[in-house]
């Protein structure tokens, strides 16, 4: 075979190498989480209420709601902020302050997640603790830290999106004689749409998958919320806590939360690719 | 006395997916001539060049029937080489093109290519090459500098030596003068009258006069389509074309 | 009472202000509250010193070996294939049904949550191929979780080189190869190595799926498959387990330090690349 077509067939190969590694990724969790939700009962393990491992009690209902006010309440944080930044960005200052704060905001989205949660748990937990009562380690902890952490992700998508926008949108508002406010808020925003959703939900998914940080600072208790200021568990805390020392039926339990969560976050990532088209990393 | 064709087409058909841009071209091109293919815009002149070095087969979605022989070869044959059909029907493009390598290193791609490796042999083969297409004097104490400083028609010439590096038997250029400032222009036209000696040439000139200064045998083209094609002489004096006779004394084009 | 449009547009425009204002504000405040502690007590001595009484006292060398094993394993490993991928797409394929289900695979992959990585990782190359926790198995999973940002990063810096250079090259006799090989390789490299770097900075900073794969210990690796300790991995534990909160301050700011760096050189080198290519 020639040396053209040795290349050729190997670059098709290596092509495959990011398909594979998902595929594989999806197998090997299913291979060990399944059974168990099988054995469990699919009903009995997203809707139970009790995890007691040593029992054999596997409900992940705390779990999910935990997961669900979480992202909720980072969405609440993030999502406004992530907006108000981007059309700072785009429309209140001069192109060259941009062009710093740009670089600036994927600095700050490559800080590790633990650093976030370092400061959460030194001055955001004794803060709540001593402001508004409990435990400090909370749901509100939790959303706080967790929508500064997505502001890169809705900051930058949603940024894009107003800059992709033609020009003629903003000048024809102007010109018929709104304010620049208004040509914003009525025109701008609602043009790109379909990029700020997508943001927000790229946004969501970076937060359910968010491991480390909540670790720090939510708690841990094994409970459904009732209020923001009570302790909780996440998904993916439930499985990053927890697998340390795992064994048997438990540690699968801990695969098939994996698998809840996997589905939840493919769902998420395809449903953002499908409302903007355009690549994520 | 003629001599025997050195390209022949024979009822070549060209399509971009849908839309035919050469319709049955029947040409045959003689040896150490410069042949000129006029016409206005978008009339396939740069793909009948491009199909003749199957340059055209970087495109997808490209077709096409009928024949395009070199010396009596088929060239859309499974067995040909591609390498080796561009080598020997080298092409230079209308915007100059260097790599962004050194001049040596431009000049020496072709080669390089083909396997020549050695040093020594390298550095004749370059030398040769940039004093046929007249622009050794002008670098040859810098061939290590970087080809994107030089002029543009320093660097027109340069893609002309890249084409001469690899000894073609065919030269192929696509509006070479186009951006050139009137003394380069000259100094390719100059160029060109010293290549058709060993080589055979095709010329999509800039315009009528460069045409009418250069090129041995015409061909007018529209539409896709050969209108007519002879002598240079007799298609300037005596077209037999109408529309050829238009192009000719400026009407349209 | 009807406020006017220039009021409201006043009120409004404020408000957006008072936000960006407030998020530069919080995310300086993060880093400032582990630099300022953490900064006056690195030291050469803390970077090479080893670790010990779990890191109650000594210094974080180990850690920082094990980062860079870590992360040399993931680059070594991600890097040929990610730029193969991008080879592949943009110079032997077209767009089609095939390059947009690789595309959606490494789409798809980008947003896994690091949790699964390591879940992965561990069931994968610790348990199946036997691996144990190691460097390795931690640095082949860091290389799964990079793949899609070099996938990316190649793709572009390939996507950038002008078509014409292309052309020239095939004119000239080159085949498909020689082309990749001496044009678009050579010319894609700044891109790529911008990638990289941001897959080292991901790497770096990485925590969860490295637990699961490489695991804790402190001991000094001496080969691929000795487990170990990253800085960050360090970082969360001495923090969590209240080990030690000076020595958590000190290690966060190296980590900052070396996130910081990372990525002002990755900047400055696309900043760079740019004003060459484009001017």
């Amino acid at each position: 075979m020639s040396k053209e077509k040795i290349f050729e067939k190997g670059f098709f190969l290596v092509a495959f190498s990011s398909i594979s590694i998902l595929a594989l990724i999806a197998f090997f969790i299913f291979e060990e989480g399944v059974p168990l939700i099988w054995r469990t009962g699919a009903r009995t393990f997203l809707l139970g209420e009790r995890w007691f491992p040593s029992q054999g009690s596997f409900g992940i209902f705390p779990m999910i709601v935990g997961s669900f006010w979480v992202t909720l309440g980072a969405l609440i944080v993030g999502v406004p902020l992530g907006v108000a930044c981007a059309v700072f960005l785009c429309e209140l200052t001069h192109p060259s302050v941009s062009l710093v704060l740009r670089p600036t905001i994927q600095l700050l989205a490559a800080i590790p997640s633990v650093i976030y949660g370092f400061w959460g748990l030194i001055v955001l937990v004794p803060l709540i603790r001593n402001t508004m009562g409990g435990p400090g380690l909370s749901v509100l902890a939790g959303s706080l830290v967790l929508g500064i952490m997505i502001l890169p992700t809705i900051i930058s998508i949603s940024e894009d999106s107003l800059r992709a926008l033609p020009r003629t949108f903003k000048e024809g508002a102007l010109s018929l004689g709104a304010t620049h406010w208004q040509t914003i808020w009525r025109v701008l925003l609602p043009a790109s749409r379909s990029g700020i959703v997508a943001s927000v939900i790229l946004g969501m998914g970076r937060a359910i998958g968010e491991t480390m940080a909540m670790i720090m600072i939510l708690g841990n208790a094994v409970q459904m919320p009732n209020s923001i200021l009570d302790s909780t568990r996440t998904l993916t805390t439930n499985i990053g806590i927890e697998m340390g020392y795992a064994t048997g039926d438990h540690r699968q339990a801990l695969f098939a939360t994996g698998v809840v969560l996997f589905f939840i976050t493919m769902g998420l990532n395809t449903l953002a690719l499908f409302i903007s088209g355009r690549r994520r990393t | 006395m003629p001599e025997k064709a050195k390209i022949g087409l024979d009822h070549f058909h060209f399509l971009y997916g849908d839309v035919m841009a050469l319709k049955d071209i029947n040409l045959q091109i003689r040896p150490r001539q410069i042949f000129a293919v006029l016409g206005p815009a978008r009339s396939g002149k740069t793909t009948l060049l491009k199909s003749m070095n199957r340059l055209t087969d970087l495109i997808y979605g490209t077709n096409h029937t009928g024949h395009i022989y070199i010396d009596d070869q088929e060239i859309y044959d499974a067995q040909i080489s591609l390498p080796e059909l561009r080598r020997r029907v080298g092409m230079v493009f209308d915007l100059p093109t260097p790599l962004p390598l050194s001049i040596f290193e431009n000049v020496a791609y072709g080669p390089r290519l083909k396997g020549l490796g050695q040093r020594r042999r390298l550095e004749e083969v370059v030398e040769k090459a940039l004093r046929s297409s007249v622009l050794w004097e002008e670098v040859k104490d810098r061939l290590s500098s970087s080809a994107l400083r030089l002029s543009g028609g320093q660097q027109q010439r340069l893609c002309i030596a890249r084409v001469l590096a690899l000894e073609p038997e065919v030269i192929m250029l696509d509006e070479p003068c186009s951006g050139l400032d009137p003394i380069s222009t000259a100094s390719v036209e100059r160029s060109l009258t010293e290549l058709k000696e060993k080589y055979t040439v095709i010329l999509v000139p800039h315009n009528i006069q460069q045409a009418s200064r250069v090129a041995d045998r015409v061909g007018f083209f529209m539409g896709g389509e050969v209108v007519e094609e002879g002598p240079a002489d007799q298609i300037f004096t005596r077209p037999k074309d109408k529309r050829t006779e238009d192009y000719i004394s400026g009407k349209f084009g | 009472m009807m406020i006017s449009r220039h009021t409201s547009q006043k009120v409004a425009k404020g408000m957006v202000w008072a936000a960006a204002f407030s998020t530069l504000a919080v995310m300086i405040w993060i880093l400032l509250q582990v630099l300022i502690e953490g900064l006056p007590l690195l030291s050469l001595n803390f970077f090479l010193d080893t670790p010990r009484q779990m890191g109650r006292t000594g210094g974080i060398f180990s850690t920082i070996i094990g980062t860079l094993a870590l992360t040399a394993v993931a680059i070594v490993i991600a890097t040929p294939l990610g730029v193969g991928t991008a080879v592949y797409l943009r110079e032997y394929t077209r767009e089609g049904r095939l390059s947009r289900i690789i595309r959606f695979g490494t789409d798809c992959l980008a947003g896994v949550p690091s949790i699964i990585f390591g879940l992965f990782g561990f069931v994968f190359f610790v348990i199946l191929l036997r691996m144990g926790w190691s460097v390795l198995s931690g640095g082949l999973t860091l290389a799964t979780m990079i793949l899609p940002t070099i996938i990316c990063t190649a793709e572009e810096a390939i996507k950038a080189i002008p078509y014409s250079y292309r052309e020239v090259s095939f004119a000239l006799g080159g085949t498909r190869w020689q082309t990749v090989a001496r044009v678009i390789l050579p010319n894609a490299i700044p891109g790529i190595f911008t990638g990289v770097l941001l897959g080292v900075g991901r790497s770096v900073g990485e925590t969860a799926a490295i637990i699961l794969t490489a695991g804790s210990s402190l001991l000094m690796p001496t080969s691929l498959f000795s487990p170990t300790r990253t800085m960050s991995v360090h970082f969360y534990i001495l923090a969590r387990e209240g080990i030690s909160m000076e020595k958590a301050y000190a290690t966060g700011a190296a980590l900052i330090l070396m996130i910081l760096a990372i990525n002002t050189l990755a900047n400055w080198l696309l900043w760079r690349y740019v004003r060459k290519v484009g001017g």
